[in-house]
C-alpha cells in the first residue's frame, strides 16, 4: 500500500522556473506527477505578505540590520539582502557551502524558487549561439540548433506572456510578444542617435520582459500595474512565476501532487535496468527519509543543486555520481559576468517626466564579434539600463540645507542614463563545483565547494564592456560619461549554468540532445545545468523552452515504451 | 535597471556611499572608539534626549515650510533606529562622535547647547558644517584617488545629512505629502509633460 501511494508517472524535483514548466507539461499530457520542493510552500497572492507594503512600513526602511548581515554573509555582498524580500533567500547558516574561491550563490529555497525573484528579462539565444562552441573550438558542441528550439520558444512565450517589440535583429531573434512597454522620451532619442552614430550596427531597444501588458483571463492574470514590486510576489499575477502561471495550470489537470519540505538526497539508480527507479527524499521537517518511485524524473533543482543530486546518486556504480562518467559533471560552471558599464548626464528634456514604475529598462543587444566585428576575445555581451530624472538622492552642490534645499529636492533633477553589461562566460573545465564531504548542512548532508573564476577571455571582454558603454553614450550626446568596471564575484549574475551540460558524446557531456542523462535515460535535467554555452542573454526563457521540449519528448518516448 | 546599478549611481553621485548601506566600502577602520555604550536609552542606543536632538538636526536640514518637515515625519526616532540596528559599531562610533563634536562646536561658536540655539543659529551652524563637510569629503576623495588607503572617513555632518534625507523621503509624510507617490500607477507614460514646480516621484 505504501508503495502505491509513493509511486507516480513522473517526479519533478524543484518548483522554480523550469520545474514549474516540467510539472505543467507532464500533467497536461496526462501523467501523474509528484512535484518536490525542498522549502516551504508559498501560496499565490495569499502568501505575498509584503506585496502591498511601502518603504515606511518596514522597521528599517528596507535596509538590512547588522544582525542580518552577519547571518547572511553572502547575500549582503549584493542587493538581495533587504527587509522586503527577507525569507525569500536560502538561510545561509542552515545551507552552507565552501568557497574555494569567492562564489556568490543566491538561492531561493521555497515553492516557486527564484521564479518569484527573477529579473524577468526574456531573450532567445540566436542561431550563432548554438554553433559558437563548434566554430570556436571551445568545450563541446551543442547537440541542438536554433531550429530545434525555435518552436518551443514560441510555445513558452505565448503561455508565459512576454512583452516586447519584434525588432528584426538576427542577434536577438524575435518571438511571440505582447505589446511592448515604452522607452521613455530620452531613451527614444538616444536610440535614434545610436542608430545613426553606428550605422545601424548597434541598437537600443525596450527590454523584453515576462510582465504581461494585456490581461490573461484564462490564467487569472491581470496586466502589469507598473508598481515595480515584482520581487514581493505580484498580487495581480502580472509577471510569470511558477505560482502565477505554471503551477495553477498543473493543478487544474488534477494530476499534480505537491510536496514541500522535501530535500531530494539522491536519484535511486537500478543497476540492472540502467534506469532510475525514483528518488530518496529527506523530509526537512521530520528528518525522515522517504522513497518515491516513478517512470521518469525531471531534475529542476537549479543548476548546482541538480548537479549535487547527481553527484550523490549511484555512487556505488560511479564514484563521482550519476553522470560523472563524462568527467563533465560539476565542470564548466558559467554565469554572466557583470557590474561593468557606464553612466552619464543628459542635457535638456526638462519639460518631460514619466509616470508609473516600469518593470524593465532598455536593452542593448550584443554587437561585439558580430557581423564583421572581430575582437581579441570570443563572444560578446549585452547591456541593460535606463534613463531617468534624478530624485532626492542627488547631491545639489550649490545648495546647503534648509528650505531652499528641501524645495529643490522635491522636484526631479536632470536626466541621467546608465547601463551595465552582461557578458558571456566561456565554459572551462577548471571552473567547477564538487562535493565537500567534510562540511555538512543542517541535515548532515555534504555541501558543494565552488572553484570558479573569470579567465582571460572574460577579463579582456570587460575592458570592452566599460569602454564601449562610454563610447555608446558619448556618441549619443550624453555628457559627463563615467565608466565603471567594478568587483564581480562569480554567481553575482544569478545565472549559474553548465554543470551537467548537453552534448553529442557521453564521454564529454552529461546529457544528450533531449536532456536525458546519458547514463540513465529516464532522468532529465532541464534547468541551467544543461547549458552547453552561456550566450550573453538572460537564460530563463531558454530553460522554459528546453523543459517543454524535453517533456514532450519524454511523454512520446513513454508512449512508445522507450523509457 | 537592476538595483545594483542604481546603488552604484547613488554612491557615485553623493561622493560617499550611504553609511550603513551595503555598498559601503569594506574594511574601513577609524580611530574613533565606540562611545555608543555611553549613551543608553529609549531608542536603541539613543536616549529620549538624543532623539530630540536628532529631530532638531533633521528639522534644520529639512524644515517645515508650506510642506511638512523632518519632525512631522518623526525623523529623529527613525534615525535612532537605523543607526542602532543597521550601522556597524564603527559607523555608530562616527555618528556618536559627530554628535559630540556638534555640541562642542555649538558651545564654541554660540556658548550654547545646540538645543538652546534659535532656529536661525542652528541654520547658520549647519550651513557652516555643510561647507566644511564638502571640503573635507572633496579632500578625502582626492587623496583616496591618488593613493587609496581604504581608511578614510566621511565628515560627520555628511552622516547627519544623508541619513536625514533617507529617513525623511522614505517616510509616509515625505513620500506622499512632500513628494508624489502612486501605490498602483496602472500604466506607464514615458513622456509625461512636466512643468517647473511639479513634485518628483518618491520612487
Amino acid at each position: 500500500m505504501a508503495i502505491a501511494q509513493n509511486h507516480y508517472d513522473a517526479i519533478v524535483v524543484g518548483s522554480g522556473i523550469s520545474g514549474g514548466w516540467a510539472a505543467k507539461e507532464l500533467t497536461e499530457k496526462g501523467l501523474k506527477v509528484l512535484l518536490l520542493e525542498r522549502g516551504r510552500n508559498i501560496e499565490h497572492v495569499k502568501d505575498y505578505t509584503n506585496a502591498f507594503k511601502e518603504a515606511w512600513d518596514y522597521p528599517h526602511r528596507d535596509r538590512p540590520t547588522v544582525e542580518r548581515k552577519q547571518e547572511y554573509p553572502v547575500l549582503k555582498r549584493d542587493y538581495p539582502l533587504n527587509e522586503s524580500t527577507f525569507g525569500m533567500w536560502a538561510n545561509e547558516k542552515e545551507n552552507p557551502y565552501v568557497e574555494k574561491k569567492r562564489f556568490d550563490w543566491f538561492r531561493g529555497y521555497h515553492m516557486g524558487g527564484r521564479s518569484l525573484l527573477w529579473g524577468r528579462q526574456s531573450y532567445r539565444l540566436n542561431e550563432a549561439d548554438f554553433e559558437a562552441n563548434a566554430k570556436d573550438g571551445v568545450a563541446v558542441d551543442w547537440p541542438i540548433r536554433y531550429a530545434d528550439i525555435a518552436p518551443w520558444y514560441d510555445y513558452v512565450e505565448r503561455f508565459a506572456g512576454i512583452s516586447g517589440n519584434r525588432d528584426g535583429l538576427d542577434v536577438l531573434p524575435d518571438g511571440q510578444y505582447l505589446p511592448a512597454i515604452d522607452l521613455n522620451v530620452v531613451e527614444k532619442d538616444v536610440a535614434a542617435r545610436i542608430q545613426k552614430a553606428f550605422g545601424g550596427s548597434r541598437h537600443l531597444i525596450i527590454g523584453r520582459t515576462a510582465n504581461i501588458t494585456l490581461p490573461k483571463p484564462e490564467q487569472g492574470r491581470v496586466n502589469c500595474q507598473y508598481r515595480s514590486k515584482c520581487w514581493l510576489g505580484c498580487p495581480f499575477g502580472a509577471y510569470f512565476s511558477t505560482q502565477s502561471a505554471t503551477l495553477p495550470a498543473a493543478v487544474k489537470t488534477g494530476n499534480l501532487t505537491v510536496r514541500p519540505y522535501s530535500i531530494v538526497t539522491q536519484v535511486l539508480y537500478d543497476k540492472d535496468t540502467k534506469r532510475a527507479r525514483g528518488v530518496e527524499v529527506l523530509d526537512s521537517e521530520t528528518n525522515q527519509t522517504v522513497e518515491f518511485t516513478s517512470k521518469i524524473i525531471f531534475l529542476n533543482a537549479s543548476s548546482f543543486n541538480s548537479t549535487w543530486i547527481l553527484m550523490n546518486s549511484a555512487t556505488d556504480v560511479w564514484e563521482g555520481g550519476l553522470g560523472s562518467s563524462s568527467n563533465a559533471l560539476g565542470r564548466n560552471v558559467m554565469d554572466h559576468h557583470l557590474n561593468v558599464g557606464a553612466f552619464g548626464e543628459v542635457d535638456g528634456y526638462l519639460d518631460s517626466y514619466y509616470s508609473g514604475r516600469r518593470p524593465t529598462g532598455f536593452y542593448v543587444p550584443r554587437f561585439r564579434n558580430w557581423g564583421g566585428d572581430k575582437r581579441d576575445y570570443l563572444r560578446g555581451f549585452g547591456y541593460q539600463g535606463a534613463a531617468s530624472r534624478q530624485n532626492w538622492r542627488r547631491d545639489i552642490a550649490e545648495l546647503s540645507i534648509g528650505a531652499d534645499f528641501k524645495a529643490a529636492l522635491t522636484e526631479p533633477g536632470n536626466w541621467t542614463i546608465g547601463m551595465g553589461g552582461f557578458g558571456e562566460m566561456l565554459p572551462n573545465h577548471d571552473n567547477r563545483i564538487y562535493l565537500d564531504r567534510t562540511v555538512k548542512d543542517k541535515w548532515g548532508l555534504p555541501v558543494l565547494a565552488m572553484d570558479v573564476e573569470l579567465k582571460e577571455n572574460e577579463i579582456r571582454m570587460r575592458k570592452d564592456m566599460m569602454n564601449d558603454a562610454i563610447e555608446f553614450f558619448e556618441a549619443a550626446g550624453v555628457k559627463n560619461v563615467k565608466g565603471y568596471n567594478g568587483e564581480y564575484g562569480p554567481g553575482m549574475g544569478i545565472h549559474e549554468m553548465g554543470t551537467a551540460r548537453m552534448g553529442r558524446d557521453p564521454k564529454t557531456s552529461v546529457l544528450n540532445a533531449n536532456n536525458q542523462v546519458w547514463d540513465a535515460p529516464n532522468v532529465f535535467v532541464t534547468d541551467g545545468a544543461c547549458m552547453t554555452s552561456a550566450s550573453c542573454v538572460n537564460p530563463s526563457l531558454t530553460y522554459m523552452a528546453l523543459t517543454a521540449r524535453a517533456a514532450h519528448f519524454a511523454v512520446e518516448a513513454l508512449k512508445k515504451g522507450e523509457l | 535597471m537592476e538595483r545594483r546599478d542604481l546603488l552604484k549611481m547613488i554612491a557615485a553621485a553623493t561622493g560617499f556611499a550611504f553609511v550603513g548601506g551595503e555598498v559601503w566600502a569594506n574594511g574601513l577602520t577609524t580611530a574613533v572608539t565606540k562611545t555608543a555604550k555611553a549613551v543608553t536609552g529609549q531608542q536603541g542606543i539613543f536616549s529620549a534626549a538624543d532623539v530630540l536632538l536628532l529631530d532638531e538636526i533633521a528639522e534644520t536640514i529639512l524644515p517645515k515650510t508650506t510642506t511638512a518637515g523632518a519632525k512631522d515625519a518623526a525623523c529623529g526616532a527613525q534615525m535612532a533606529v537605523q543607526i542602532s540596528d543597521c550601522y556597524s559599531a564603527t559607523e555608530q562610533g562616527w555618528f556618536i562622535a559627530g554628535l559630540v563634536q556638534l555640541q562642542q562646536r555649538s558651545q564654541q561658536d554660540y556658548k550654547l547647547d545646540f538645543m538652546k540655539l534659535s532656529n536661525e543659529q542652528r541654520h547658520q551652524l549647519l550651513v557652516k558644517l555643510d561647507t566644511e563637510a564638502k571640503t573635507h569629503n572633496a579632500q578625502v576623495a582626492a587623496t583616496e584617488q591618488a593613493a587609496p588607503s581604504g581608511e578614510s572617513t566621511p565628515h560627520y555632518f555628511t552622516l547627519f545629512k544623508q541619513l536625514t534625507l533617507f529617513v525623511f523621503f522614505t517616510s509616509k509624510v515625505g513620500a506622499t505629502e512632500v513628494l508624489r507617490y502612486s501605490a498602483i500607477p496602472g500604466k506607464y507614460d514615458g513622456n509625461l509633460p512636466y512643468k517647473k514646480g511639479d513634485r518628483a516621484w518618491a520612487t
